[in-house]
C-alpha cells in the first residue's frame, strides 16, 4: 500500500522500506533545515553590516530600501519557520502519541 | 477631549478586566476545562512580554534617534525563535523535565544544585530587572503626564501615581501570581491576562501606525518617501552595536527572567514552540513594522524638542484623535503592566525559593519541613518578595529621577542579565561545565559589566569622572571604556564584548580545570542528553501525583515489594480510600523513617522535603540519586549476599563433613563388625585344633566332636565371605541378572526345600499352589535366594511351640506379593526397621550367618525391580516379597 | 611372659585353691573351647550368655576371675565392666576381656572402664591361661 501513497517510487519495484526510508530522510534532511534556518537569518541580518554607514561615504543606502530589505528578510525567515512548523506537525512526531491533558 | 479622570476610569476598567479574566481562567484551570487556555496562540501572545512600555513607546524614540538600529531588539528574538529546534526545545524540555521554577533554579539545578550559584543568578537578575521596572514605572507616569498636561483641569500628582500604580501591579501580581503553589509553578490566570494584554498593545501600536501610514502621510508610497527625506533617510548604523545588541537582545531573550517564565516555566506543552517559532517572529515583526514611520511622521509634525519616546502617544493627541490616543496609551500601559507582574513573579520566586527560604529553614534548624506545613511560608515569602521587588523598583525610580539614564537602562540590563548565557548554554550542551566554571564565569562577568557598563551608565555619582578618563589609580588600560587600551569602541559594544568573552572564556577554562561532583555530573547528564533521558512532556497533577512520585522513589529504594506493602499498610491505616496514601505528615514522617534505613536520616529527608516541598530539585534528579543509592544497596546486598552464600557452604561443608564422619564411622563400624564376624569363627577354630594340637589324651569322641566345631565354623566363616562377596557385588550394581522363564510356584517350591532340609524340626508349611501358578520372567536363582532367606529366618526364629509358615499370593495393584507369615510372635516394633540393616540380627541366636541375609535380600529385590519389607501386625513374623506385574507381562 | 608347663603345678595346690572364673561369652564354641582349658587347670568353670544380666550373676557367683566378651546381646562388656566397677568390692576383681573387634579404640575404652587385662580373639590358648594365671596370681597376692 505504500507504493500506491507514493506516486514518485519506482514503479511496482521500489518495496516498502524504501519508501519508509525516503519519508525518514525527508523527515532528517527537513530537520537538518531547521537547524540551517537561524544561521541563514543571522547571515542575512549581517549583510546590511557591508552596506556604507558612514555619512562621509559614497552611494549611501536608503533608508525605505534598508526597511524592505530587512522586513523582506525578517518575513522570508518567518515563512520558512511556519513551513517547517507545518511539516513538522505533519511528520508522524512520536510526541504525538503523549496524553494532551495535564 | 479625553480628561484624566476618563483616562483613570478607563484604566481602572482595563484592570477590572483584566482582573476578570485572570480570575475566570484560573477557575476554568482549576476545574480542568481550560484546554482552549492552553493553545499555542496563548503561548505565543504569553511571550509578547517581551515587548515591554521601553519598545512600545522607546521603540520609536530609538528609531527616530538611531534610524533602524532599535530593529536589532527584535532580530535577535526572532533568530532565537528561528533556532527553536536545536535551542529552545532544548531548554523547555530540560526545564520540565527537572520542573524548574526560574532560570536561576535551572543553573543552580544544572551544576548540582548550588544554591550559591542560584543567589548568583537571582542577585544578578535582580540588579538588572529592578531599573528595567522602574522604567516601567516611568513610562506609565509619562503617559500620564502627557494626558495630564493637555487637560489643564486636571490636578495631577506624579510621585502618587507612581506608588498607586506600583502598588496596584503588586497587588495584581500577588493575588495571580502566589494563588498556588504547584510543582510546575504556571499561572493560567495571569497568562491569559498577558495574552489579552499582548492583543491590546500589538492593535493599539498597528492602529497608530496604520493611521500615520494611510492617514497621515497617504500611503506606503508617500511615507517611504518622507522617510528617505527625513534626518533618518539614510542607512547609518555603527556596525558593532548592529552585532552587538543583537546577539545581546538574542541572549536576554533567553535569560530574561521573564522570559524564562513564560517560555519555559509556563509552557504547557513542548509542540507550543513548534508554531511560536514563526507566529512570535510574526508578532515581533508586526511590532516594529510601523516604527520608523511612526518616528519619521513624529519627527515632521511635533516641535522641536518634544519626547520622540511618547510620539505613539503625542502624535494622535496632536492631530485631535483621541480616541486613537487612548487606545496608544492602553497599549502603553498593557506592555508596562504584563511585564511588571511577570517580572516580580519570576522575581520573587527566585528570591524566595533561593534566598528566603534557605535562610528561613536553617534558622528552624530543619525542623520546618518535618513539622510544619512549607508551603504557606514558602507563598508568604513569595508575597513578601513581590511587594519587595515593586518597592525596589518605585525607590529606584525616585532616587534616580526617571531622567535620560533610566532611558538607557533597558540595554544595559540586558547586557547583565546576557552575562548568564554562557553558563546556561554551556550547561545545557556541554557535559564538562562545572558549577566552579558557572561561578567563575558569571563573577568575571558580572563584574565587567558592572565596571564597565553599569557604574558608567549611572553617572558620576557612583564612578567619578576622572576613573572613567584616566583609569582607576591612572591605570590607563583598566579605563572602564577603554579595557587593555582598545579606545574608540562604543561603549555597549566594549562592555558586552569584553564582559561575555573573557565571562565565556573564564567559565570553560574554570570548567576543565575543576572536577564536579557526582550530583552535577549526573544532573550533566541529564540536561545535556536531556531528549535521551526524559519521556517528554508529562503530566503533573497534586496530591496524588506527589503520593506517587514518592512511590517511585521509594520503589527505587526499598525495592518494589516492600514498597508496595508499605503504601498498601499506609492506605489503609489512613482509611483505605485508593491504593495510594495521602501525604499527611504522618505518612511523610513514617515513610522517610523507613526511607532512613536505607539510605541514612539526611538523605531520606532531603530527598521527601523535595519532593513535597515543591522546591527547586525535580522528581527525576531524586530518582536518579536513588538509583545511585539502589546500585549501593544492590551493592551491599551483593556483599549480604556473598556472605549468605558463604553461610551456605560452610553449611554444606559442614554438613558433607558430617556425612562423612557418619560414612566413615559406618564404614569403621562395619569394618568392627565384619572383623567380628570373622575373628569369632576363627577364634574357635584355632582354640580347638590347637587343644587337638597341645592336648595328649583326648578321647575319640572328644576329638571327632572339635573337628566337626571346626569344620562348621570354617563354613560359617565361608558363608559370611560368600554373604559379603554378594552383598558387595549387588551394592555396586555390578550383578548380572539371569534372567529367565518359570512359574512362582516352581521357585517357591525350589526355596522351601532347600530351606527346610537338614533343619532339626521343620516347620509346617502351608500354600495355595494354585494361585502361585504365575508365570514370571525374572533371574529366578536370585529370587529363590530371597524366598530361601525369608524361609529360613523364620524357620530359625519362629518362637511358637508348633511352628508354622503361611505362604500366600496375591495380586495388588499390578503386583505380584508373596507373603510369608509364620505363627511366632514376630520381630518387635522397634527392630523392624532395623532387620534389613548389614550384621542387624535380633535377639540373642547364633543360628544364623552374619546377620547379611536380609540386606542381601533387599538388595536382590531392588534390582529385580520390587522389594521385599516387614509386615507389621499380620500376627505373627511377616516378610512381604512384591514383584512388579510387568515382568510378568513380559513374559506373556 | 610364660610360666613353666602345666604339668609342674602340683595337683594338690590346684586343689588347694578354690579357683572359680566365671565366663560370660555368647558363643558356644569359644564358650566351651575355653572351658575345656580352664578345667584341665583345675579352674571351676562358670558360663553365662546373656550381657542384660551379667553383672548381678558376677556379685551372684562371687569368682576369683571374670573372662568377658565385649559383644553381647543386651549390654556390652564395656558397660558391664563399668558397672562393675563401681560396686563395692568389685574393684579388684580380675577381669580379662576378650574381643572379636581387634581396634584400638576397643582397648583404651576397655582400660578406661578398669579391665585388668584384655585380649583380641583369635587367642592362643597358651596367652590365655597365662592370663588367667598371671591374674590370679597378682590377685592372691596383693
Amino acid at each position: 500500500m505504500n507504493e500506491k501513497r507514493n506516486p514518485d517510487a519506482e514503479p511496482a519495484v521500489a518495496p516498502p522500506p524504501v519508501f519508509l526510508e525516503r519519508q525518514s530522510y525527508r523527515r532528517r534532511r527537513l530537520a537538518d533545515a531547521a537547524r540551517l534556518l537561524p544561521i541563514l537569518g543571522a547571515g542575512l541580518f549581517a549583510i546590511p553590516l557591508l552596506w556604507p554607514a558612514e555619512p562621509g561615504e559614497a552611494d549611501p543606502v536608503t533608508m525605505s530600501s534598508a526597511i524592505t530589505y530587512v522586513f523582506l528578510c525578517w518575513a522570508f525567515l518567518i515563512v520558512a519557520g511556519a513551513a517547517f512548523g507545518v511539516a513538522a506537525k505533519r511528520m508522524p512526531a512520536r510526541e504525538a502519541k503523549e496524553p494532551e491533558s495535564e | 477631549m479625553a480628561t484624566l479622570n476618563v483616562l483613570v476610569l478607563v484604566c481602572l476598567g482595563y484592570v477590572v478586566l483584566l482582573f476578570g479574566v485572570a480570575f475566570a481562567a484560573d477557575r476554568l484551570a482549576a476545574t480542568g476545562r481550560s484546554t482552549w487556555l492552553r493553545t499555542p496562540l496563548v503561548y505565543t501572545l504569553s511571550l509578547s512580554i517581551y515587548c515591554t512600555a521601553w519598545t512600545f513607546y522607546g521603540a520609536v524614540g530609538y528609531a527616530a534617534r538611531s534610524g533602524l538600529e532599535f530593529v536589532t531588539i527584535y532580530l535577535g528574538p526572532t533568530l532565537v525563535m528561528v533556532s527553536w529546534w536545536w535551542g529552545l526545545r532544548k531548554l523547555v524540555r530540560v526545564g520540565r523535565s527537572q520542573r524548574v521554577t526560574s532560570i536561576a533554579d535551572l543553573i543552580s539545578s544544572r551544576y548540582g544544585k548550588s544554591n550559591t550559584l542560584a543567589i548568583c543568578v537571582t542577585v544578578l537578575a535582580v540588579l538588572g530587572v529592578t531599573p528595567y521596572i522602574a522604567l516601567q514605572l516611568q513610562s506609565i507616569t509619562l503617559s500620564f503626564s502627557i494626558f495630564a498636561e493637555a487637560d489643564p483641569s486636571s490636578i495631577y500628582n506624579e510621585a502618587s501615581s507612581v506608588f498607586w500604580v506600583s502598588a496596584g501591579l503588586a497587588m495584581f501580581a500577588i493575588l495571580f501570581g502566589t494563588r498556588n503553589l504547584d510543582a510546575n509553578e504556571r499561572h493560567h490566570g495571569v497568562v491569559t491576562a498577558i495574552a489579552i494584554e499582548a492583543v491590546v498593545k500589538l492593535v493599539a501600536l498597528l492602529a497608530v501606525g496604520i493611521f500615520v501610514v494611510w492617514g497621515v502621510a497617504g500611503g506606503v508610497g508617500p511615507i517611504m518617501d518622507r522617510i528617505d527625506a527625513s534626518e533618518i533617510g539614510q542607512w547609518s548604523v555603527d556596525r558593532g552595536r548592529w552585532t552587538a545588541i543583537t546577539f545581546l537582545a538574542a541572549a536576554a531573550f533567553v535569560c530574561l527572567p521573564r522570559m524564562f517564565q513564560v517560555m519555559v516555566v509556563e509552557n504547557d506543552d513542548e509542540r507550543h514552540l513548534r508554531t511560536a517559532a514563526w507566529a512570535f517572529p510574526l508578532y515581533l515583526l508586526l511590532m516594529s513594522l510601523f516604527v520608523v514611520p511612526i518616528a519619521v511622521v513624529g519627527l515632521d509634525l511635533m516641535p522641536e524638542g518634544s519626547n520622540p519616546d511618547l510620539f505613539v502617544l503625542t502624535i494622535p493627541l496632536a492631530l485631535g484623535n483621541d480616541w486613537l490616543a487612548m487606545l496608544s496609551f492602553i497599549g502603553g500601559f498593557s506592555s508596562a503592566t504584563s511585564m511588571v507582574i511577570v517580572a516580580a513573579m519570576a522575581l520573587s520566586t527566585m528570591v524566595s525559593n533561593h534566598i528566603v527560604m534557605p535562610i528561613w529553614l536553617s534558622s528552624q534548624g530543619g525542623r520546618a519541613s518535618v513539622s510544619g506545613d512549607v508551603r504557606d511560608i514558602v507563598l508568604f515569602s513569595r508575597r513578601v518578595s513581590i511587594a519587595a521587588i515593586m518597592a525596589l523598583g518605585f525607590f529606584y525610580y525616585r532616587l534616580s529621577g526617571g531622567g535620560a539614564a533610566l532611558a538607557s537602562i533597558g540595554l544595559i540590563a540586558f547586557a547583565g542579565i546576557a552575562q548568564i548565557l554562557p553558563a546556561l548554554v554551556g550547561g545545557l550542551f556541554w557535559r564538562g561545565a562545572t558549577r566552579t566554571g558557572a561561578l567563575v564565569g558569571l563573577t568575571v562577568g558580572f563584574g565587567l559589566w558592572v565596571y564597565t557598563l553599569l557604574l558608567p551608565g549611572m553617572g558620576g555619582a557612583l564612578m567619578p569622572p576622572e576613573v572613567l578618563q584616566n583609569g582607576p589609580l591612572g591605570l590607563s588600560w583598566l579605563r572602564p571604556q577603554a579595557l587593555f587600551g582598545i579606545d574608540g569602541m562604543d561603549p555597549m559594544v566594549h562592555s558586552v564584548m569584553w564582559s561575555l568573552s573573557l565571562n565565556a572564556a573564564a567559565f570553560c577554562i574554570a570548567s576543565l580545570a575543576s572536577f564536579p561532583s557526582p550530583l552535577e555530573r549526573l544532573q550533566g547528564a541529564q540536561f545535556v542528553n536531556v531528549f535521551d533521558h526524559s519521556a517528554g512532556p508529562r503530566g503533573w497533577t497534586g496530591s496524588v501525583a506527589q503520593s506517587e512520585d514518592l512511590m517511585i522513589m521509594t520503589q527505587r529504594i526499598l525495592g518494589a515489594a516492600e514498597a508496595h506493602e508499605f503504601f498498601q499498610k499506609e492506605a489503609e491505616r489512613q482509611g483505605g480510600r485508593g491504593y495510594l496514601p495521602e501525604p499527611t505528615p504522618a505518612f511523610l514522617e513514617a515513610l522517610e523513617r523507613e526511607l532512613s534505613g536505607s539510605v541514612g536520616t539526611a538523605t531520606a529527608h532531603a530527598m521527601i522535603g523535595q519532593i513535597v516541598g515543591g522546591s527547586s530539585v525535580s522528581v527525576e534528579d531524586l530518582l536518579a540519586v536513588a538509583d545511585e543509592s539502589a546500585q549501593l544497596l544492590e551493592y551491599s546486598g551483593q556483599l549480604e549476599a556473598k556472605s549468605a552464600e558463604l553461610t551456605r557452604t560452610a553449611r554444606k561443608l559442614r554438613e558433607a563433613n558430617e556425612k562423612l564422619t557418619q560414612i566413615s564411622m559406618q564404614k569403621d563400624a562395619f569394618l568392627g563388625q565384619v572383623s567380628h564376624e570373622l575373628r569369632t569363627p576363627m577364634t574357635s577354630i584355632r582354640a580347638f585344633s590347637e587343644i587337638m594340637r597341645d592336648t595328649e589324651g583326648l578321647t575319640a569322641e572328644e576329638r571327632t566332636r572339635y573337628a566337626a566345631i571346626i569344620h562348621d565354623e570354617s563354613m560359617r566363616l565361608t558363608r559370611l565371605l560368600d554373604d559379603l562377596l554378594d552383598l558387595s557385588v549387588l551394592e555396586n550394581g555390578q550383578v548380572n541378572l539371569n534372567m529367565g522363564d518359570g512359574t512362582l510356584k516352581d521357585v517357591l517350591d525350589r526355596a522351601v526345600s532347600t530351606a527346610l532340609t537338614g533343619a532339626e524340626r521343620p516347620m509346617r508349611v502351608r500354600r495355595n499352589r494354585a494361585a502361585e501358578r504365575i508365570p514370571l520372567h525374572t533371574d529366578l536363582d536370585r529370587l529363590a535366594q530371597v524366598f530361601i532367606n525369608v524361609i529360613s529366618n523364620a524357620q530359625k526364629y519362629c518362637d511358637a511351640p508348633e511352628p508354622s509358615l503361611k505362604i500366600s499370593v496375591h495380586d495388588v495393584g499390578g503386583q505380584v506379593v508373596v507373603d510369608f507369615i509364620d505363627n511366632g510372635s514376630g520381630i518387635p516394633p522397634e527392630a523392624q526397621s532395623m532387620v534389613f540393616e548389614k550384621f542387624a540380627r535380633v535377639g540373642s541366636d547364633k543360628a544364623g550367618g552374619a546377620g547379611l541375609g536380609l540386606a542381601i535380600c533387599r538388595e536382590i529385590m531392588q534390582r529385580l525391580g520390587g522389594e521385599v519389607g516387614y509386615l507389621s501386625g499380620a500376627g505373627g513374623g511377616a516378610f512381604r516379597v512384591s514383584l512388579p506385574l510387568a515382568y510378568k507381562q513380559a513374559a506373556q | 611372659m610364660t610360666g613353666g608347663p602345666d604339668a609342674a603345678w602340683p595337683r594338690e595346690e590346684r586343689a588347694r585353691m578354690s579357683r572359680k572364673v566365671l565366663l560370660i561369652e555368647d558363643e558356644p564354641n569359644i564358650t566351651e573351647a575355653i572351658r575345656f582349658l580352664l578345667t584341665r587347670e583345675g579352674w571351676q568353670v562358670e558360663t553365662h550368655a546373656e550381657g542384660t544380666d551379667a553383672v548381678e550373676v558376677i556379685v551372684a557367683s562371687r569368682p576369683d576371675l571374670v573372662i568377658l566378651d565385649v559383644m553381647l546381646p543386651g549390654k556390652s562388656g564395656m558397660d558391664i565392666l563399668r558397672d562393675l566397677r563401681e560396686l563395692e568390692g568389685m574393684s579388684k576383681l580380675p577381669v580379662l576381656m576378650l574381643t572379636a573387634r581387634g581396634q584400638l579404640r576397643d582397648r583404651e575404652m576397655a582400660e578406661k572402664a578398669g579391665v585388668s587385662r584384655f585380649m583380641t580373639k583369635p587367642f592362643s590358648n597358651t596367652e590365655v591361661l597365662t592370663a588367667v594365671r598371671d591374674l590370679h596370681a597378682q590377685a592372691s597376692q596383693g
